[in-house]
């Protein structure tokens, strides 16, 4: 049981009752007035979710060559946006499992919607793999339906298959981690709701949740062993994802650094995703206390830390590019840095570079502007590494004469903006609907943090409560 | 022969449907009409025969396969029609359903008879291939022969009888005719002139000919912009009649090229591109191979394939002709201009060609003034040279006169108002073509009664009361000749698409002799001599495809006199800017516009698509201010404005090394305004600059920048390519290849490396028993025309994409040829063509990403690709070193009826090879061996238990090639030319440090250069 | 505090659970059923034809050979579908007046040809070729099951490609020795007690002939006789392109 120094967690004079209402009233009550920020944002988000639409409906009907994708670059915004939204569901297992696994309480206030974050990336994420397929409606032929009537089986030594088992995998657990982890406070939500029909709801996700010793005990286990499969995924879904590249002879791709540089790259753009999201909640529903400065602090800090892991990874790329000595390698390279799309190149160094290095100043780490600029800046720098790695790769590899540009079009666009469009929707009406910090685990930590201090004080012992000391 | 038993029922009434429509409608609903039930019954079924919509609705593949396919027949066919099985009514004797016909015809370009092979498919003919026994090709083909295919089934062709614009009949037509030419009879038809191309077939000529001897006083003009006007006047000047002049390259070891592009545009370019190049061929032991040397403006592929290349302003060639002239100690007067172009250069040349003689050769070239053909014949007859590597012949043309004076006298005597009726046949379409000072199109309209007869609704056609649509030569019986005076049968394979008359027709409606063509040719041919009995003679004929002995006799010429003083005042070459004007490389004269396949067909030296351009150096670039000097790159796309005394034009400029200095180069053929969807307003028309007294070439131009830019598409990305440090094409001497025949680099693995792998796996592809297919491809002797190209493109249904999806890089050519420049010298690089198909890898990167496994390896050793298989990630075409692959990012070949291109696909669904899915939106294709082939020789020779016999299997890129670069077999049969071929030692692997394993490889162009000429 | 739900719920729930599990299961097997069910492949379901031919009639009652009528089966891809003249060369003798045959006798004096409607179809992709199947001594049956017991032609096997591979990677007992492919039919249709082993006994009346392992030993040595590669029957460019 350790004891984080003398900044709390948990800011103000909190108690149970407090937490319990701070965090459900947002569900519960939904006359509640919500801040209009929230109506504003969701509003675009909406907007955007019908380009969405649009652009894919179009895409079916005409085929991929709406997009700006041709021979050479066979690969463009789609597989792009695949790896960056894929990326940052990262940190939402991350922070949810293994830190949970490492007994890290901090954590508590945050992986609830790092959670729910994962979970809507990978949605996002998911749609590209289908879409960008020449004939999406015998996409799942890269799956081992069967025994089938064409006597075929997926081509098992393909990434692209190892893909669809990675990701499905990926998403069932954190669905399921995500799911359990709510249980209790849906038993909360269930009864503390007034109408009928919302006991009925949260009563059927509860899952008859009353509580006992045993459910929390049961309930602790599942959670950990949960815990326990999702940490790999952390690992393995973004080796996978980099095999997409490394498994190729194409120069820029064909390189063993991908892994460990894809999964930093993963988890950094996700943790510049959860401040992205937390900063501008946590100001409209005044839960400052309950995600505090130094959540903001410490995440920045994983930021810092994985941004470095990250930026090794640009130069180790450069330095076997020359070292290797293979002229194609050399040439990739030279062509990144000075070649068509050279500035986007240094513009991805300054972004994932160096703009995060101004985090080791503590006034920085405790200035929100700056770390939401900063997440902004990352998220958009991670977007650009994996333009540059799928372009400047494949636009001039070995023939000359078969060399080419990729220019995005409108549709491009158009898709990508639509998903970030989808995932703002979902985002928002999961705050809206869904306790979006974990209530009992906060309790628990307000009473690790508070001690016996808080046990005299007269409170409302909700039910979960009582029990969560075992 | 074909047979004319089942005509088409309801094609006539396809036929009175077309002309009851007035003209005005007509025009607009082109489309609607064309979508009637009719119309599609009439292509469906109704044509050409009954049994091939079996074959027919295999054209529509995925469109509706594709969505069945997704719930992998959950849906069943229910979502489909019922089909239909319609047998023949009485089945044509010599058609086994199923099984190709191939029938021997010729096509004539330019006048000159090219003899073909065409295959059919119950009476759809689908691909043109070269004719082995024809003496004037031996088998080899050129772009457009190949391409000519698809005009027969282009939508865009005129089809009906027009009366000004307005649908009428043949009948209505002849009588309007007859009309006409009563009011002659007094006159003896002193009102009436016939314009024609040039005419070498001998049954026309008859016609013609019966036709003035009735009509006395009538007169026969002939115009064709390709024409050889130079050539005949040169001859005339030099040896006092307008002989025909034969080349014999295969007897030539030294040649010097005087701006000839003699590998591409001349009448006998084929033929001659192989007998050249057969004295290149490099082999074990080779110590001696030919040497070309060649002077020219415009980079062209003779000067490609040359060893010594000089680029010098067209107007510098005639002082270079009187120089070389004076080496050789020929008379050539006082007046004699010199030149001060590399006069060393000159002089080693000179002395070269004089120590082979008899072996040696001076070729000058058709936009050349006859002066300078007439120094050829002097320079030529003094190598000893005559008779030997020239020869002279008999003229070929029915009547060999020069073709701008001949229309000049037209439009003379129609200004004059002596002409009442012009008949002009046979599409050459002067109104766009004519010399600009003759204002063809101005002067036309003074003839009261104008009748145009060619393909499409063209420029000419506007202009006439009456367009009388011609057939395309796989519709209707003709005959022609060759380069050689070979003269072939030319037999048509289809009932006319199209309400259509040929040529001879209208003759014979002319000479009130109405019989269907066939009739016609077996009369005349009758009369020309079928020998012994006519029937078996006319049989023969037709089946081998041309008539024996039927070529040019020799004739003894020598120069007249003192050539010296016949020579005209030379014009002596101006210091400042000139204007080239060459026949476009893909569209001719323009004739080929509507072409989509020759439209998208890169242009062999620019690689041009879908336009053309001003073509100059990168120092006349910099000096006129186009670009900074150190980028003249980009200069290419920047429209300036050319202008010529008054005349202007607006063009985009393409920076092209090696271009001579102080010269600019234009194609005409572009710029068309009525020829049909795929042809009308891409490119710029050039014809305006270009006058009768400057046809080729002409001084004070003035070239202003507009500062506009213009998108002008190559399909290689660079403006100049060069191979960087990667030797792709590999580019020695003769020497090198004598010392190490190897032509390794000090530095280099002689084989591909053969990496050792931890996962060891038994070597299928090495192992196998039985046929193991390969390719080899020889560099030094692919000259880059591009005729492997279309042929490709012809026999797997390879679509045309259009110029934006070009642009985007999408063109799905399977077969690419790459052009790379080499060395330093900017002004005057070496090119290397190399054609890239499918490598066909035994360690194939493309087929272990493919997740659904639909590219895989045969045992045989082709990489395939399963197109209802594919899923379309393109993950296949990522890895592909060589990026052969292409995807079809949109329903290319129909998309609701109409192609790419907005055509209708109806009618060129009949242009698919039934034995090749047609793939829809989505799948990735690529080159595949022509499998096809392979499958159908593979079952024949299974069912007489026997092995594939060498050359059995032709690949279409093999076929067509004119110089043999390309060679495919079995590489496990050790006789097979492909195994000799690989067994070569300058034979190397594309990419071998990849471990790759290609079963094609390429053999080394080996060059020749001459050891008293430095260069670089 | 009171609970939302009876007690029976839990047991509800726990069901639902079984339930999750099982329910995709059973759909891929329900799907997999229809796919293979003759209601999707057409299998045994005649089609309405202009006239009511009948192989039963024709092939076994008349003992006409295959090949009268389908006359490029052994030369080419498309084994042929009978000219109306074919059909005319008996019938401009017999049964001239029939009201069914009249399509037919319209269809020779018109110059008119009859549509048949189409009832085995491959997709466009499939390129399948009649004579080296014959040739190779491959029964019609095989794929047409027992075509001359028809009444009206049905489909006799559902073309599915995994079909297709079961006597792809499996040839031996199909082979039948050089020339001999449609012998059985003779011996089927004449009345005389016939001499068929029973494997062609099965192959001639059976719905799916599956070879007896004697057959398929034979199979072995006309394997080696035709010089059949197996591994290359199933390469993809065999069937498709």
């Amino acid at each position: 049981m350790q004891n984080h120094g003398a900044e709390k967690f948990i800011g103000g004079k909190q108690t149970f009752e407090s937490i319990t209402t701070k965090i459900e009233s947002v569900v519960i009550d939904q006359r509640k007035k919500h801040p209009l920020e929230w109506y504003v944002v969701f509003g675009i988000a909406f907007g955007l979710l019908q380009v969405l639409m649009l652009a894919v409906t179009y895409l079916i009907v005409r085929g991929t060559g709406i997009w700006g994708i041709n021979i050479p670059v066979g690969w463009g915004f789609a597989i792009i946006n695949f790896v960056w939204w894929i990326g940052i569901g990262h940190a939402g297992t991350l922070i949810s499992a293994i830190l949970l696994l490492m007994r890290q309480q901090w954590r508590n206030s945050i992986n609830r919607f790092a959670e729910a974050m994962t979970l809507f990336a990978v949605m996002c994420a998911g749609i590209f793999p289908l879409i960008h397929t020449g004939r999406p409606w015998v996409a799942y032929w890269l799956m081992p339906i069967g025994p089938n009537i064409l006597g075929m089986w997926p081509q098992f030594r393909s990434p692209l298959v190892w893909d669809v088992f990675a990701v499905t995998t990926y998403i069932t657990v954190s669905a399921l981690f995500w799911f359990v982890g709510l249980i209790p406070d849906f038993g909360t939500m269930r009864d503390r709701a007034k109408p009928k029909w919302l006991k009925y709801l949260f009563g059927t996700l509860a899952m008859g949740w009353r509580g006992s010793n045993q459910h929390w005990f049961r309930y602790e286990s599942a959670y950990l062993i949960l815990a326990g499969l999702s940490t790999p995924l952390v690992l393995s879904v973004h080796t996978i994802v980099s095999f997409d590249f490394a498994i190729s002879i194409v120069p820029g791709w064909h390189t063993t650094i991908f892994p460990p540089y894809f999964v930093a790259g993963a988890i950094y753009a996700g943790f510049a995703m959860v401040l992205l999201l937390a900063i501008p909640i946590r100001a409209w529903y005044g839960l400052k206390d309950l995600i505090t400065m130094k959540h903001i602090d410490w995440m920045a800090k994983f930021m810092l830390g994985t941004g470095m892991v990250v930026f090794y990874g640009y130069l180790t790329e450069a330095f076997y590019g020359y070292y290797s000595g293979n002229k194609y390698e050399m040439f990739m390279i030279h062509n990144r840095m000075t070649g068509p799309y050279a500035p986007l190149y240094w513009s991805l160094i300054v972004c994932n570079g160096l703009t995060p290095q101004i985090l080791w100043s503590q006034r920085m780490r405790h200035s929100i502007p700056v770390v939401f600029a900063v997440s902004v800046i990352v998220s958009i720098g991670m977007w650009l590494e994996r333009f540059i790695i799928v372009v400047t790769s494949l636009h001039r590899d070995f023939m000359p004469s078969a060399w080419g540009m990729y220019t995005p079009t409108i549709w491009d666009w158009a898709t990508f903006l639509g998903t970030i469009g989808l995932f703002t929707f979902l985002m928002f009406l999961f705050v809206r609907f869904v306790p979006m910090i974990n209530i009992f685990e906060m309790k628990d930590l307000l009473h690790k943090q508070e001690g016996h201090a808080i046990s005299g004080r007269k409170e409302h012992v909700v039910v979960e409560a009582a029990s969560a000391h075992e | 022969m074909h047979d004319h038993d089942e005509q088409p029922h309801n094609l006539d009434s396809m036929r009175s449907k077309l002309q009851g429509k007035d003209g005005a409608q007509y025009w607009r609903s082109l489309e609607e009409l064309a979508g009637t039930d009719e119309f599609q019954r009439f292509v469906d079924d109704e044509f050409p025969h009954r049994a091939t919509l079996l074959e027919l609705d295999r054209r529509q593949f995925l469109t509706l396969m594709g969505s069945s396919l997704a719930l992998a027949g959950l849906t069943g066919c229910r979502i489909l029609p019922q089909d239909k099985i319609v047998p023949y009514v009485k089945a044509p004797e010599e058609v086994i359903a199923g099984k190709p016909l191939t029938y021997a015809t010729a096509i004539s370009l330019g006048g000159y008879a090219h003899g073909v092979l065409v295959e059919s498919h119950e009476g759809r003919p689908t691909k043109i291939e070269g004719n082995p026994g024809h003496p004037a090709s031996l088998g080899a083909t050129n772009a457009f022969m190949q391409a000519a295919m698809h005009t027969l089934y282009d939508p865009d062709r005129a089809r009906a009888i027009t009366n000004v614009a307005v649908a009428s009949t043949w009948d209505d037509f002849l009588a309007a005719t007859s009309k006409a030419l009563e009011g002659q009879t007094a006159s003896k038809g002193a009102g009436i002139r016939l314009l024609t191309e040039t005419v070498t077939s001998p049954t026309l000529a008859a016609q013609i000919r019966e036709f003035l001897t009735k009509y006395p006083n009538a007169e026969w003009h002939q115009y064709d912009t390709s024409s050889a006007d130079n050539v005949k006047a040169g001859a005339r000047l030099a040896l006092g009649s307008p002989v025909n002049v034969v080349y014999k390259f295969d007897k030539a070891a030294r040649v010097l090229s005087l701006d000839s592009d003699f590998l591409m545009t001349m009448p006998g370019s084929v033929r001659y591109a192989r007998d050249f190049t057969n004295g290149r061929r490099v082999r074990k032991g080779t110590r001696e191979i030919n040497r070309l040397y060649a002077i020219e403006s415009m980079p062209t592929l003779t000067g490609a394939l040359a060893d010594h290349r000089l680029p010098a302003k067209s107007s510098d060639i005639e002082a270079i002709a009187y120089s070389i002239a004076q080496g050789l100690g020929i008379d050539v007067g006082s007046s004699a201009p010199t030149t001060k172009l590399a006069p060393p250069w000159i002089a080693a040349a000179v002395k070269d060609l004089n120590a082979h003689p008899g072996e040696s050769l001076v070729v000058p070239g058709e936009q050349q003034p006859p002066s300078v053909h007439a120094l050829c014949h002097a320079i030529n007859e003094k190598l000893g040279a005559v008779g030997k590597t020239v020869v002279y012949t008999e003229p070929v043309e029915a009547e060999a006169v020069e073709h701008v004076a001949s229309l000049n006298d037209l439009l003379a005597d129609i200004h004059a108002g002596h002409v009442q009726a012009l008949f002009i046949l046979g599409g050459s379409n002067p109104a766009f073509t004519a010399p600009a000072d003759f204002a063809f199109a101005d002067t036309l309209r003074r003839v009261r009664f104008k009748v145009y007869h060619g393909i499409y609704a063209d420029e000419t056609a506007a202009l006439c009361d009456w367009h009388v649509p011609d057939t395309h030569f796989l519709e209707a019986w003709s005959d022609a000749r060759a380069f050689d005076g070979t003269a072939s049968i030319v037999q048509p394979l289809i009932e006319p698409l199209y309400v259509s008359k040929s040529a001879h027709e209208v003759m014979a409606a002319l000479n009130d002799k109405p019989l269907p063509g066939y009739d016609i040719l077996r009369e005349s041919w009758k009369a020309l001599g079928g020998a012994g009995d006519f029937d078996t003679w006319w049989r023969k004929t037709l089946y081998q495809g041309f008539v024996d002995g039927s070529a040019a006799k020799e004739v003894q010429a020598t120069i007249q006199g003192s050539l010296a003083s016949r020579l005209p005042q030379p014009v002596s070459a101006g210091s400042g800017l000139e204007i080239n004007f060459r026949l476009d490389p893909t569209l001719g004269d323009g004739r080929w516009a509507n072409n989509a396949w020759l439209q998208e067909l890169p242009k062999p030296v620019t690689k041009l698509v879908w336009d053309n351009a001003a073509i100059m150096s990168p120092a006349t670039a910099t000096e006129l201010k186009l670009c900074p000097a150190d980028r003249p790159d980009q200069a290419t796309g920047s429209m300036v404005e050319l202008s010529l005394g008054n005349r202007k034009l607006k063009m985009p400029v393409y920076i092209l090394p090696g271009h001579a200095a102080n010269s600019v180069t234009v194609h005409v053929g572009y710029g068309r305004t009525k020829t049909g969807l795929v042809g009308a307003d891409h490119g710029f028309n050039p014809y305006p600059l270009r006058t009768s007294a400057a046809p080729w070439f002409s001084g004070g131009l003035k070239v202003s920048p507009t500062g506009e830019k213009y998108d002008l598409l190559s399909t290689h990305y660079h403006n100049s390519i060069e191979m960087l440090d990667r030797e792709l094409a590999r580019v020695r001497t003769i020497e090198d290849f004598i010392k190490n025949p190897k032509l390794t680099e000090p530095d280099e693995e002689e084989n591909p490396p053969e990496y050792d792998t931890l996962f060891r796996e038994p070597d299928t592809y090495r192992d196998w028993e039985g046929a193991k297919w390969g390719m080899s491809i020889d560099l030094q002797t692919c000259i880059g025309c591009n005729a492997c190209v279309v042929a490709c493109q012809a026999e797997n249904n390879i679509p045309t994409v259009g110029k934006d999806q070009v642009s985007r890089g999408r063109e799905m050519h399977w077969i690419r040829i790459d052009r790379y420049f080499k060395g330093k010298d900017l002004e005057n690089p070496q090119v290397v063509f190399q054609p890239v198909p499918c490598m066909h890898c035994e360690r194939a990167p493309c087929e272990p990403v493919c997740p659904v496994a639909a590219t895989t390896h045969s045992h045989e050793g082709l990489n395939q690709m399963v197109y209802n298989r594919c899923v379309g990630t393109r993950y296949c075409s990522n890895n592909c070193p060589y990026k052969v692959r292409r995807f079809n990012f949109l329903n290319y070949a129909n998309h609701h009826d109409v192609n790419e291109l907005g055509q209708e696909a109806a009618p060129l669904k009949l242009l698919n090879n039934p034995n090749v899915t047609v793939r829809s939106r989505g799948v990735m294709e690529k080159c595949s061996y022509c499998v096809q082939r392979i499958n159908a020789a593979r079952i024949e020779a299974k069912k007489d238990r026997r092995n594939i016999k060498d050359g059995e299997v032709v690949t279409a890129c093999e076929q067509a090639c004119p110089t043999q670069a390309i060679i495919f077999g079995d590489i496990a049969d050790a006789n097979s030319r492909v195994s000799k071929a690989k067994r070569q030692d300058h034979d190397y692997t594309l990419l071998a440090d990849l471990n790759t394993r290609p079963r094609t490889t390429y053999m080394a162009k080996i060059r020749n250069p001459n050891p008293e000429i430095s260069t670089e | 505090m009171a609970q939302v739900f009876p007690p029976a719920a839990n047991s509800a729930a726990r069901a639902s659970l079984l339930g999750a599990m099982a329910l995709p299961v059973l759909l891929t097997m329900a799907g997999m059923a229809l796919t293979r069910s003759s209601y999707n492949t057409h299998v045994n379901v005649a089609i309405e034809q202009p006239i009511p031919f009948s192989h039963e009639h024709h092939a076994t009652e008349l003992g006409i050979d295959c090949r009268y009528c389908h006359t490029s089966v052994e030369k080419s891809a498309f084994a042929g579908i009978p000219p109306t003249h074919t059909c005319m060369s008996c019938h401009s003798q017999i049964w001239t007046n029939s009201p069914l045959l009249e399509p037919l006798r319209e269809s020779y004096r018109k110059g008119i040809p009859l549509k048949w409607n189409r009832v085995n179809k491959l997709p466009e992709f499939v390129y399948f070729n009649h004579s080296i199947h014959v040739n190779r001594g491959i029964n019609c049956n095989n794929c047409h099951g027992p075509i001359e017991k028809m009444n009206l032609t049905a489909k006799g096997k559902p073309f599915f490609m995994s079909w297709c591979l079961e006597c792809h990677r499996n040839p031996e007992g199909y082979l039948r020795k050089p020339g001999t492919a449609l012998d059985i039919y003779r011996e089927g249709q004449s009345n005389l007690p016939h001499k068929l082993d029973p494997d062609d006994e099965r192959l001639l009346y059976d719905q799916d002939y599956k070879p007896s392992a004697e057959r398929v030993e034979k199979g072995k040595e006309l394997m080696e006789y035709y010089h059949i590669k197996k591994d290359q029957l199933t390469d993809c460019w065999v069937c498709h392109r």
